[in-house]
């Protein structure tokens, strides 16, 4: 595969949208440590509009130039600068991003609102951790130095770790550090790697990188070394042990934007590694190898699903199954396959994978929280006549489930769809037999939740109502992952913007 | 042996040491000072590539100096959070160790008071 990005040594018209989009939390956590605690939730819930508005003028900037967004920090050049780069993916990123925070916002308010000057610490933490999040998320999707990405990975963990444990419960506090000793192995392999290729290339800009690397014995131990650690920070199997525990104990929105964004953040730095910064290092047997260890989540993952007693595990576990569907687009888009039209279909499908993946996960952990909420307890057995009860809740539950089986009308179809259909053009049908039997899997575990809340229970009483505009909320998030399916079934022009190669075989 | 690859050796060898600590002792206070031996290697090397970086005609390249000050401030964070949850943990439940799931009883050890 040829290089992906061009290079480009100038700060574009819109380049400052880019700083904003990473500067706009921040300036929130500031100003509520500024103005006392109490104010934070509305600072939030302000810019969570203002970064919603930011993002889609982003979007709108690189659809309407066609082009790379890019600021250079400082007016410093690479490589002694660090330059910001806003390219197709990285685009709707960001506004997938805003628009899942946003949701997770409004709909953390009834947990952990401020109504009436109730200020507790858990509120204050949890507006804090989240706005962290966003500005880490952002910084993570336009990074273009390796090791300003790091530290853009690093204060992505650091505002997720202790999300999961805001409640301070026993068991989320270890399911906390458990997290927290994957992510320090994790971020110092990676930055040993960014050391070797310092030493090596000397530089760390992304776009100069693409011309350096050699496959040579530096470059692949450092490939090796990054990619290991922040498959541990993705929890790809067999890295995975800490999610469920982690994902599952979290709070309902805190456990929305781990499963949803998070993981997503460190996969986007491998796809950026080797796609981007090594792409002659992404051989066939790499690429097959990154996808084994994806085959495996989707079944290891799934089975695990099937067998949870209790229902944010069971939705933390088909995160980890969800995420091995994403390790396809290594071999599909990128190894040496010859086949430019395969790629570009892997490539958009994959890219698909992981938005209508965030929108139907934070539709399910919302929709769980909801179900936990009301019982006072997320037994999957216990169930019965939910379904009657929360009518709009199991809904949108079983819309989100429709994307991860990969049923239309969703984005989930279309994205594995189009991972299927470069499975055949590109003839590596194996790949294909897993994503059919995760499919297979994926519906197991969906219908069995959606079948017992369908059961009769004449005796199900509510421990608490639930408010019909939140119920709404969680509908219209799952609503987003079916609406993606309404994305055309080719390779998108827009996700291959930045990338010229792509773009060319998607014309044609 | 000249400085450089002396001083890339002993990277090495804490690097070795740390990533053994890390996986390799159950105790969460030892993984994290483990962590802390692997993040210096890591830093050694740093500043082994800064002296290398002589090709360009300086004395000594810069930015890696640069990137080991940030590195440390980063590992320092991780390292206080990580001791926090740590001391959390501890003070909730007496552990020094993650008990797994399965046996979060059999795995249980308690500080000796």
């Amino acid at each position: 595969m040829p290089h992906a990005t061009n290079f480009v040594d100038a700060t574009t018209a819109d380049g400052y949208l880019l700083v904003l989009a990473i500067v706009l939390p921040v300036i929130g956590i500031l100003l509520s440590l500024a103005l006392g605690g109490r104010f934070i939730e509305r600072i939030t819930l302000a810019l969570l509009l203002a970064g919603v508005c930011v993002a889609i003028a982003i979007f709108a900037a690189v659809r309407r130039s066609d082009q790379l967004l890019v600021y250079i920090v400082g007016d410093w050049q690479p490589p002694l600068g660090i330059a910001l780069r806003a390219d197709g993916i990285s685009a709707a990123m960001i506004l997938t991003i805003a628009v899942i925070v946003c949701a997770i916002g409004l709909y953390a308010r009834s947990e952990f609102g401020q109504q009436g000057g109730k200020a507790t610490r858990a509120s204050f933490a949890f507006w804090t951790l989240l706005l962290g999040i966003w500005s880490g998320l952002n910084a993570v999707a336009l990074g273009d130095d390796l090791f300003n990405l790091y530290v853009a990975l690093e204060l992505l963990t650091f505002a997720a770790v202790p999300l999961v444990c805001v409640k301070g419960y026993e068991e989320t506090i270890r399911a906390a550090l458990r997290y927290m000793l994957f992510a320090l192995i994790g971020s110092i392999l990676y930055l040993l790697g960014t050391a070797l290729i310092y030493g090596a290339y000397g530089t760390l800009d992304i776009a100069l990188l693409a011309d350096r690397v050699r496959p040579e014995p530096a470059a692949w131990a450092a490939a090796a070394l990054m990619t290991a650690g922040l498959l541990a920070k993705t929890a790809l199997f067999p890295l995975h042990l800490w999610l469920p525990p982690a994902h599952a104990g979290a709070p309902a929105p805190g456990s929305a934007v781990l499963s949803a964004l998070v993981v997503k953040g460190s996969f986007i730095l491998i796809v950026r590694l080797w796609f981007d910064a090594m792409p002659g290092l992404l051989t066939f047997t790499a690429a097959q190898l990154l996808a084994t260890l994806g085959a495996g989540a989707v079944l290891f993952g799934s089975v695990l699903a099937l067998r949870q007693a209790r229902l944010k595990l069971l939705v933390a576990y088909s995160t980890i199954a969800q995420i091995g569907y994403l390790f396809f687009i290594f071999p599909l888009a990128g190894g040496d396959s010859g086949n430019e039209l395969g790629a570009s279909i892997a490539w958009t499908g994959g890219w698909l994978q992981l938005f209508s993946h965030a929108f139907a996960k934070t539709a399910m952990f919302m929709a769980a929280g909801l179900i936990a909420e009301a019982l006072g307890h997320d037994r999957i057995a216990e169930f019965g006549g939910i379904a009657r009860t929360l009518p709009i809740t199991v809904i949108a539950f079983g819309l989100a489930g429709l994307s991860l089986m990969g049923v239309p009308p969703s984005g989930g179809f279309v994205a594995k769809w189009m991972l299927l259909s470069a499975t055949v053009i590109e003839g590596q049908w194996w790949w294909a037999a897993v994503m059919l039997i995760g499919g297979l899997l994926a519906g197991g575990y969906v219908f069995m939740v959606i079948g017992k809340a369908l059961g009769k229970n004449a005796a199900l009483t509510l421990r608490v109502p639930i408010a019909r505009h939140r119920e709404i909320l969680v509908l219209t998030v799952a609503l987003c992952a079916v609406f993606l399916g309404l994305v055309p079934l080719q390779p998108s022009d827009f996700l291959a913007i930045g990338r010229p190669e792509m773009q060319m075989t998607a014309l044609q | 042996m000249s400085s450089a690859a002396l001083y890339g050796y002993c990277g090495a060898i804490l690097v070795g040491l740390g990533l053994y600590g890390v996986i390799a002792r159950p105790e969460i206070l030892r993984k994290i000072l483990a962590f802390n031996v692997l993040g210096t290697g890591v830093f050694l090397l740093f500043g082994v590539f800064a002296r290398r970086g002589a090709e360009a005609g300086l004395r000594a390249d810069p930015v890696p100096q640069a990137l080991v000050i940030t590195g440390i401030v980063v590992a320092f964070s991780a390292t206080a959070l990580a001791v926090a949850l740590l001391i959390r943990l501890n003070k909730d439940t007496g552990e020094v160790v993650i008990a797994s799931d399965d046996s979060a009883e059999s795995g249980k050890q308690r500080v000796r008071q």
